[in-house]
């Protein structure tokens, strides 16, 4: 019988047990990240920056410098990086807490300053680490810990679109919109931080953002493939998912 | 400016700045606040000019976390503000401690509280002496008196940081950053300083370096804690700096720092033409604080005061050296009042007369 190797570990993922839950969408981001840096050739001289939520640990799978920073401040951070160090590749993994409710400023100030950034947003509509609570970009009517009758427009506000906000600015060169729910979106994704990678090697001026619709079963409440299912049916007509600019 | 041992007149803010850039600072970051605008003025024209990072940041936020990114990678980073930017400031500065990156922080103080008003006070002195932000951590702290130190400090300030890995904070007032003075700017020779083998440079062919402050698990931020609490035993061991001024017969010991102080080297002087039997102990480090130098005063002499432009901040310093040896009295002003020279000259009589 011959013996083919179709699936492996990429090197540039660390050989550790995840501590993600079932059906999490960070170790596919994480994966499809990894798979990037590598065939960039990159991982030598990329610095990676971990966000305050699930991912903080990001550092424990992908094998490449990191720092671990405060809440929101990844784009402030990197800025930091970047300025000082041109030829390195800096990049920030946030989640919707840390850089559509906390991060703000700090990601449309790099926006706005054109920073030679690449940023990967995970987008699953709750705050994870902490218990599930409401985010910036909850959709109407979710329940979550702090929006126990759904969230409403009215008192909590409608959900943020931050890719389109930032699409907005002349420092913003490329800004996509990306889903993990199923494998031609996850092989779409891929294909977007690989873009989002490529702009910032090539030195083009501006910050490169890709959004990532990301499931997250535990605070959703759902099974881990309906929770794919609801990125396709009702996050995704909130957050449209494509290319936005770039 | 170019590097020059010649006398030159610049004001404090100033000469911070181009001090720092003599000490190699690779980057600076800051947002505009009064009354510190020449620091950063000045950096927007000469950092360029050397090849060298400035940026105007959107917040004091971003600027003390542009610094940690900067310092993440091996960089000489510097930031400056005025107290309430130096409020915002503490988160970064506690992650800065947790995750033991180096960095200087220039903090020209104004009145407080609240936006209070942009004339020199000393009203931070417990932010910048206890730590400042969460968690159990310490900065080096200099309270320079003259604009030819506050540039002096600079050098050892980065110099400490690097071979500390902690923040360095120059913490002047609104008077010495505002007022110019002959100064001679030369470029010091760096310590020996450990490699920054930790750094963000890219992995290149080594094992992954994380820069974090995140430690879980039963006991491990427990000992990590201990062994920042020993590299500032060691600080407190090895850089106290202080000056002592005209106390070898002196019944009376002044202890002030910053402008305060330079205004009490006046009235010394002048006391002291009276026959009045005082001298002057100045903090020149507030952390690591001169504790023994004052608890071996005590054991000498009879009266200490402490004069501050505060409610009585470091007062608390003087005292716990002190450790009721002796009697420490205060005189103090708040809210941006800067006492005078017959002031202070006044409080020095008043307390001789008592004494009598």
């Amino acid at each position: 019988m011959i013996m083919k190797t179709v699936f492996k570990r990429t090197p540039v993922l660390k050989d550790c047990p995840t501590h993600y839950c079932p059906g999490c969408g960070h170790g596919i981001a994480h994966r499809l990240l990894a798979e990037v840096i590598d065939e960039l050739g990159i991982q030598d001289r990329a610095i990676g920056i971990a966000p305050v939520g699930c991912a903080v640990l990001a550092y424990n799978y992908l094998d490449v410098d990191m720092i671990e920073v405060a809440h929101g401040r990844a784009p402030a951070v990197a800025t930091g990086m970047k300025r000082c160090n041109p030829d390195k590749i800096v990049f920030s993994y946030q989640g919707d807490g840390d850089l559509a409710a906390i991060g703000t400023a700090e990601i449309i100030h790099a926006a706005h300053r054109a920073e030679q950034l690449t940023v990967v947003f995970i987008n699953n509509a709750v705050f994870g680490m902490t218990g599930g609570q409401m985010a910036p970009t909850t959709v109407l009517g979710q329940v979550t810990a702090t929006t126990p009758g759904g969230r409403q427009a009215n008192g909590q506000g409608y959900p943020l679109q931050v890719s389109e906000l930032l699409a907005l600015l002349p420092g913003a060169t490329y800004v996509e919109r990306c889903a993990l729910s199923s494998v031609p979106r996850i092989r779409q994704a891929k294909a977007a931080i690989k873009h989002a990678f490529e702009l910032q090697m090539q030195g083009a001026e501006g910050l490169s953002l890709v959004e990532i619709l990301s499931p997250c079963p535990t605070y959703w409440r759902m099974s881990p493939s309906d929770a794919m299912t609801w990125i396709e049916d009702h996050m995704s007509k909130v957050f449209p998912i494509g290319r936005l600019k770039g | 400016m170019k590097n020059t041992t010649e006398r030159i007149l610049m004001c404090g803010n100033e000469a911070m700045a181009e001090a720092a850039i003599l000490a190699g600072c690779d980057a600076y970051f800051g947002y505009p606040i009064t009354p510190q605008n020449e620091i950063s003025a000045y950096m927007a024209h000469r950092m360029p000019e050397e090849g060298r990072v400035f940026i105007q940041s959107e917040s004091e936020l971003a600027a003390i976390n542009m610094v940690f990114g900067a310092s993440a990678t091996g960089k000489r980073a510097l930031t400056s503000s005025s107290s309430p930017g130096i409020s915002l400031m503490q988160e970064g500065m506690s992650y800065l401690a947790g995750a033991e990156l180096p960095a200087v922080v220039i903090n020209v103080m104004r009145g407080g509280p609240g936006l209070g008003n942009i004339s020199p006070a000393q009203g931070d002195y417990f932010q910048a002496t206890r730590g400042g932000g969460h968690g159990d951590y310490k900065t080096i702290v200099f309270g320079p008196s003259s604009v030819q130190e506050m540039a002096d400090c600079m050098p050892l300030a980065f110099d400490l940081a690097d071979q500390y890995r902690m923040t360095a904070i120059i913490l002047a007032d609104g008077v010495l950053g505002q007022m110019m003075e002959p100064l001679t700017l030369e470029p010091k020779r760096r310590r020996e300083l450990p490699p920054k083998d930790w750094a963000l440079t890219g992995r290149n062919g080594r094992e992954q370096n994380i820069v974090r402050s995140l430690w879980l698990g039963d006991g491990v931020l427990e000992k990590f804690n201990e062994k920042l609490q020993a590299k500032y035993r060691e600080v407190q061991e090895k850089e106290v700096r202080c000056e002592e001024y005209r106390v070898e017969d002196a019944e009376i010991i002044v202890v002030a720092y910053g402008i305060v102080a330079r205004i009490t080297r006046a009235a010394v002087d002048q006391a002291r033409e009276e026959g009045i039997p005082i001298g002057m102990i100045r903090p020149i480090t507030l952390w690591p604080y001169p504790s023994q130098q004052i608890s071996r005063a005590a054991e000498e002499f009879r009266i200490f005061l402490t004069l501050e432009m505060s409610s009585g901040q470091m007062l608390e310093d003087v005292k716990l050296a002190v450790a009721g040896q002796a009697p420490v009295l205060f005189y103090g002003r708040m809210g941006g009042g800067l006492p005078t020279v017959d002031e202070v000259l006044g409080k020095i009589r008043e307390l001789t007369l008592s004494k009598k």
